[in-house]
């Protein structure tokens, strides 16, 4: 009965707004921008806003990293001069020293040093980012091996020429076979492989996201780096030698506890401060980045909502403005439904349900565009986007919703009319 | 005019009843049609109903301590000059309109007491209207807009349709019922109009110069199905301003300046 009732009702709205096409469809367009642009905007925020945290996630958490800066002032030096110069920057073994010595409670502090080198097997090149590292490397950073073993203390200790190599890389120097065991040349010596690292945990499966060269890397054991290689770095760039003298390139300091995270990230400041007046450093702290991130998604948010809110406002406006001129122009038609007996619900609900018609059509195509959106940004902007299931059903439900509470007041003014007045109306 | 044909007691309806004392209140359900005593009781009862619009100077009584009774199965035409209050009065007969004062019974329902949605009710149970200019809804076809009065019943009856299309085999629309009002005639729109005003069953039948936009040979047409259907026992009170027209009706009521002129 009831049901009956309301298809009733849908189908006499339809066939009502019907009478006019146009004006219908212009009135749904204003809902159907409005749906599809929180669906769009909240598929873009939550994708750029799990990048942010994923980008953090990966430097991890309960870390603070210490990195080497090339100051600004060496860069004109070296730029300006022969091509000869050495500049020499960054963190040192001292700092590393002195670190430990001044937080022996520290879960791990891993020094790290980047080397450019190219890594080359039988006559396969590759120039993958090659890690001089500790054993420990792998705890701070969160990654795992796919097969074979990280070097230990051992191979530390022995100065062995041992290494890791990331999937990506194995993949491109080994294209047939399993590394493992076998031997790459870096520089002018030969390194065994031991392990193969595993690629980094991605939440999108897009392979053009994931392929950023993030496994395209080799670590080895610090010390033999720093024995084969040196502390010197040697770039060729735009056809001058540029030389570098980093003894390391970033300290990760793997704190215990997150409320600590502040702290440790504080006294490192200060202590590099007391040894680098070049300012040659920089404090990467990801908690902070995190919560930054948090702020910022926070604003976005707000932001998002103003302009959803806002929107809505005017295609909620623009149904009640179009009701509010049909429900002048059939003025006549409610005079005589009223004199055959319809009651004051009887017109609110007619008129009621034409809005929420128009709002319900304007709010499923605008779901639909809504849903291309992302799409066509991921593919086109090369932007992450993450639909979740809410933001369809939070978008429809509201513009369902503006349908109803801007339908109520013209429905209202219809039923309210005085039926002989309705019924004179030419 | 003759006697109404149907009724047995012609002393009890069509009779001026300046001085009714009727004081008795009686509001029962609407299916109370039982007749009291020996004649049928009126089936429309005005006690010094006036409408007063404005107020001050400028106040104009539409109608004036106006008491009257149409009796059940009676055929009534109202004639008057433009302002003389056949139009508010067809409209409170119509419970479309409520009286200033005064008091208008259909059947033994005091329609004073009621509110809005038992008006309604009313309407859509014991009222049929046929407007001058057919008032059909447009975006529905015949047979919807002969079923309306029925969708706005508090317990619409299971067999509408069915009776709608015995309505429109009636009045000679059988094989038009998917048609929409503008692919009809006038004459056709009319003949909808009536069924519709038909498909309740009402006790009153109430029409607004229903031959007023037609020509004269449509109009015979309608005027010869309103005797065909006062002859099967219906009530129907027509407003109209043709002297031809008025003088097809059993009887004629004449109004001026919102009170009874002549009684025919």
């Amino acid at each position: 009965m009831l049901l009956q009732t309301v298809s009733r009702a849908v189908s006499l709205g339809v066939r009502s707004l019907l009478l006019h096409r146009l004006r219908s469809l212009l009135t749904t367009l204003g809902v159907l921008f409005g749906t599809s642009s929180v669906i769009a905007m909240l598929a873009i925020g939550e994708g750029a806003s799990a990048e942010a945290y994923e980008q953090i996630r990966q430097l991890g958490s309960q870390n603070v990293i210490l990195r080497s800066v090339k100051p600004p002032e060496s860069v004109n030096s070296s730029g300006g001069g022969s091509g000869s110069q050495v500049v020499m920057y960054g963190l040192t073994r001292a700092d590393h020293r002195r670190i430990e010595e001044t937080y022996p409670a520290l879960d791990a502090l891993v020094p790290v040093r980047e080397l450019s080198q190219e890594v080359r097997h039988r006559d396969r090149v590759a120039s993958p980012r090659v890690l001089a590292t500790a054993p420990n490397y792998l705890d701070v950073t969160g990654r795992f091996l796919l097969k074979g073993r990280f070097f230990d203390e051992k191979d530390e200790q022995a100065v062995a020429n041992v290494c890791v190599l990331g999937s990506e890389l194995e993949r491109h120097l080994f294209p047939t076979q399993s590394a493992l065991g076998r031997e790459v040349r870096i520089g002018g010596n030969y390194f065994t492989v031991i392990g193969i690292l595993a690629p980094r945990v991605r939440l999108s499966d897009d392979p053009a996201q994931a392929g950023e060269d993030t496994t395209d890397e080799l670590l080895l054991p610090l010390t033999t780096g720093r024995k084969r290689f040196g502390d010197m770095t040697v770039r060729q760039r735009a056809g001058s030698r540029e030389m570098e003298q980093v003894e390391l390139h970033e300290l990760i300091l793997a704190v215990d506890d997150a409320s600590s995270v502040p702290f440790v990230a504080g006294a490192s400041r200060r202590l590099l401060e007391m040894y680098h007046p070049k300012n040659d450093y920089e404090v990467v702290v990801p908690l902070e980045l995190l919560a930054r991130a948090e702020e910022t998604k926070r604003i976005f948010n707000i932001v998002l909502s103003s302009i959803a809110g806002i929107s809505l406002l005017v295609g909620g406006i623009g149904i009640m403005n179009v009701m509010l001129a049909t429900v002048t122009e059939r003025t006549r038609e409610i005079g005589i439904r009223r004199a055959l007996g319809a009651k004051r619900r009887h017109i609110v609900l007619q008129f009621l349900v034409e809005c929420v018609v128009l709002s319900v059509v304007g709010g499923a195509m605008g779901v639909g565009l809504g849903l291309l959106i992302p799409i066509a940004v991921e593919h086109w902007a090369d932007m992450r986007t993450i639909v979740t299931p809410l933001a369809p059903i939070l978008a429809f439900t509201i513009s369902a919703g503006t349908g109803i509470v801007f339908g109520i007041y013209p429905a209202w003014r219809a039923a309210t009319m005085d039926p002989v007045e309705a019924l004179r109306h030419e | 005019m003759s006697d109404d044909p149907a009724n047995g007691d012609p002393a009890s309806s069509g009779t001026v009843s300046g001085a009714t004392s009727s004081l008795e209140v009686i509001t029962p359900p609407w299916t109370g049609r039982t007749s009291s005593g020996s004649g049928r009781p009126p089936v429309a009862r005005l006690e010094g109903v006036s409408k007063v619009y404005g107020d001050g100077d400028s106040e104009v009584r539409a109608l004036d301590d106006f008491s009257f009774e149409f009796g059940q199965g009676e055929y009534w035409a109202i004639m008057g000059s433009s302002g003389s209050g056949k139009s508010t009065l067809l409209n409170v007969l119509g419970c479309i309109d409520r009286p200033s004062r005064g008091d208008y019974f259909v059947r033994d329902t005091r329609t004073a007491t009621l509110d809005d949605d038992d008006l309604s009710e009313l309407r859509s149970r014991e009222l049929g209207f046929i407007f001058q200019s057919y008032n059909l809804i447009p975006q529905l076809d015949v047979l919807e807009n002969i079923t309306v009065p029925l969708i706005y019943q508090d317990r619409p009856p299971k067999d509408g349709n069915d009776r709608a299309r015995r309505l429109a085999e009636r009045v000679g629309l059988g094989h038009r019922l998917t048609h929409r009002p503008k692919e009809l005639s006038g004459g056709q729109q009319q003949r909808v109009a009536i069924a519709r005003a038909l498909i309740n069953d009402p006790a009153l039948i109430l029409a607004d110069e229903a031959t007023g936009n037609l020509d004269s040979k449509t109009a015979l047409e309608i005027l010869d199905l309103f005797d065909e259907l006062n002859a099967e026992g219906k009530t129907i009170i027509l407003v109209t301003h043709e002297p031809d027209v008025g003088e097809r009706a059993q009887h004629l009521l004449k109004l001026k300046d919102g009170r009874i002129e002549s009684v025919e």
